[in-house]
């Protein structure tokens, strides 16, 4: 027996190293497969690997607010959540959408949609608040993530709106502000990768987080009181007067700062699905119309400056009719002969035409456009227009006529406010801005200190009894200030549509505020600035003077109105 | 020559257990970590809601509302007020 084992043991001599062989040729075939797969095919495989457990994930960064000149927001970004789900491993049970779809407010049929519609990536719930998503995770529903996201809110509504603009989709500024700052509002939005489960959840941060960078703040000259407070009174005189459209400026004196910019029509940016693009224009800094007689002030100032005339040089206004070449310019009320102050006061377009003609066309051109006039104001807003401002070659003599007194020529609200400044300012334009600014800013000289304040006299005449403004007057401070009832040309005449307007500043002692109002096509009977626009003018300067401390210059009973029933003449 | 690696042994043990406890602080500090940042998360959106609750509630419009409606206030007319003068004492901002 034993025997027969050991005969049976007796191999053949090669059978051993012919196994180790083939072993060792294995072995080399797994290392030679190891090297490829490490070196030759590496890349390839390091790609699937990654796509099947690790994701990308972007973190979005937090918009810089906007905010007025105190600190308050006007535009802030409020961190929201979306849910979403990978639908190749969302996996719940009836039960489970069923109470999903309870905390989203939805149905189970149009979660089942939304989920079948994309094969990648189904978006569940967009920008909800953090704890209504915070009840949705604590389901915990296989595949159901959540996302940081922010959502932007406008506190200030309607009332600011057409400054501070909106943003879209992805954070992106699209009108106003929002737009004009994008660069410094966003932030940069981080990633991190990392490694999810079987169950699409993230286990586990791999490389470098990149932070997300957040934007910066932003802080523009708006004063929110004043803002609301001009808002309110220009609806409040747009409904009285059924008015087209408007808008009011307020601007510091000192520092060319706009304390408050208000429009209408106007929108809700926080609900703006259905909303006409008409009324997002921000139409004080926009939309240009032909100023009438608010121009007056800057004729006769380049009068005096050029030393035509003086303030009590007697000017023979006609019959109210003069003639130049085949045109006739009128004064539906004729005044007979009237000093230059008058001139202003009761708002003659035969004395301003008179004053213009006896300069060159180049002089009075000049004036206008160093007052800024034909130029864009540069208050760092999107879309601002420069308005119409012809060179003086091309100036016919009626044509240098009609513009002494403000038609033939075209301008944005924010541009007539700035240049008043020239009168607040003894001759100096300010630079006017959006954003906030500290102290006061250097002006650019545009006529002499004396010529500004002969000017400036002028225009408080305009609001005394006697001129053609009495109701902008304003308890307690003495204010100065210009109408202006331009008719709207249409084609090429001018139609019975007015724009009423009344640009003035306060108090005329030192002065501090310069305030614009216009009104587009006011209806039923009352159209002259001075009963349209002055009395806005009255209230915002009254109640504004006032919020900014600033002292009173008269007395509170220094308000005179002409008897009731005078009529207040003045020139279209 | 025993006693050399007797002591070596000695040193890699405690080097052992040390790089135990100090992955295991790690982990730790990490946990710590991330729930700190989750709360500063939290109290990042808290802040940013009372921002907004703040300047909503704020608002002009709706002081000017309450002031008129609830507590009703009203501006006095002008015949009512008595201005001071303080300008002789304090200048003029």
């Amino acid at each position: 027996m034993k025997r027969a084992d050991a005969a049976a043991l007796a191999l053949p001599r090669f059978r051993a190293p012919a196994l180790f062989g083939v072993i060792g040729l294995l072995f080399v075939g797994l290392l030679a497969r190891t090297l490829f797969l490490q070196s030759v095919d590496n890349d390839f495989l390091q790609e699937k690997g990654a796509a099947r457990f690790s994701r990308e994930m972007e973190l979005p960064a937090h918009r810089g607010q906007i905010v007025d000149r105190f600190g308050d927001a006007l535009a802030i970004s409020t961190p929201m959540k979306s849910l979403w789900a990978f639908p190749a491993q969302f996996d719940a049970t009836p039960a489970e959408l069923a109470s999903l779809a309870g905390v989203l407010d939805t149905t189970p049929q149009k979660l089942k949609a939304r989920i079948a519609a994309d094969e990648g990536f189904a978006v569940l719930a967009k920008q909800i608040p953090p704890e209504q998503a915070a009840r949705a995770m604590a389901l915990k529903i296989p595949g159901l993530n959540e996302q940081n996201e922010y959502r932007r809110y406008y506190p200030g509504a309607d009332i600011s709106a057409q400054i501070v603009g909106f943003t879209g989709d992805k954070d992106a500024g699209q009108e106003g502000i929002e737009l004009a700052q994008q660069a410094w509002l966003a932030g940069k939005a981080g990633s991190r990768r990392v490694i999810i489960n079987r169950r699409g959840e993230a286990v586990e941060d791999v490389a470098a987080i990149r932070a997300p960078q957040a934007g910066r703040d932003l802080a523009l000259s708006i004063d929110s009181r004043l803002q609301y407070l001009a808002f309110r009174e220009l609806k409040a005189a747009i409904d009285k007067h059924n008015a087209k459209a408007g808008g009011l400026v307020v601007i510091d004196t000192h520092t060319g700062e706009i304390l408050a910019l208000a429009n209408w029509p106007t929108y809700n940016p926080n609900a703006r699905n259905k909303v006409a693009r008409d009324r997002m224009r921000n139409r004080a800094l926009t939309d240009v119309f032909e100023p009438g007689s608010t121009m007056k002030p800057f004729t006769i100032a380049t009068a005096l400056e050029t030393g035509k005339v003086r303030p009590d040089t007697v000017i023979h206004t006609e019959a109210g009719a003069m003639t130049i070449g085949t045109a006739t310019i009128h004064d539906a009320h004729a005044a007979g002969p009237l000093t230059v102050e008058q001139v202003i006061q009761k708002s003659s377009n035969i004395g301003a035409a008179k004053i213009a003609l006896s300069m060159p066309a180049e002089t009075l051109w000049q004036t206008f456009s160093d007052a800024g006039f034909g130029t864009p104001p540069r208050t760092g807003f999107p879309g601002e227009v420069a308005g119409r401002l012809r060179p003086a070659k091309t100036w016919k003599p009626i044509e240098q006529a009609t513009m002494s007194y403000g038609h033939g020529l075209s301008v944005n609200l924010v541009q007539l406010a700035r240049a008043y400044t020239i009168f607040a300012n003894d001759g100096e334009l300010k630079p006017v801005t959006l954003f906030k600014t500290d102290g006061p800013v250097a002006g650019r000289p545009v006529v002499s200190a004396a010529t500004a304040k002969a000017v400036r006299r002028m225009l408080e005449m305009a609001t005394l009894p006697g001129g053609t403004a009495p109701k902008a007057q304003v308890p307690g401070y003495r204010v100065a200030g210009k109408t202006g009832t331009a008719r709207k040309p249409e084609g090429h005449a001018y139609a019975a549509k007015y724009v009423a307007s009344f640009v003035g500043f306060a108090p005329a002692s030192n002065p501090r505020l310069v305030v614009a109002v216009m009104l587009d096509e006011p209806q039923g009977g009352v159209y002259y600035g001075g009963d349209v626009a002055g009395p806005v003018f009255s209230n915002v300067v009254g109640a504004a003077l006032r919020m900014l401390g600033v002292p009173t210059d008269a007395p509170v009973d220094n308000v005179v109105l002409p008897p009731p029933g005078t009529e207040i003449r003045e020139e279209t | 020559m025993t006693r050399v690696n007797l002591v070596l042994l000695g040193i890699l043990v405690v080097c052992a257990l040390s790089l135990v406890t100090s992955r295991h602080d790690a982990r730790r500090l990490f946990v710590e970590l991330e729930r700190e940042q989750a709360k500063s998360r939290q109290f990042e959106t808290e802040y940013n809601q009372l921002q907004l609750e703040q300047s909503t509630w704020g608002m002009p419009a709706r002081v000017e509302k309450i002031a008129r409606e609830n507590l009703r206030m009203q501006l006095p007319a002008a015949a009512r007020v008595e201005v001071v003068d303080t300008t002789a004492k304090r200048a003029v901002p």
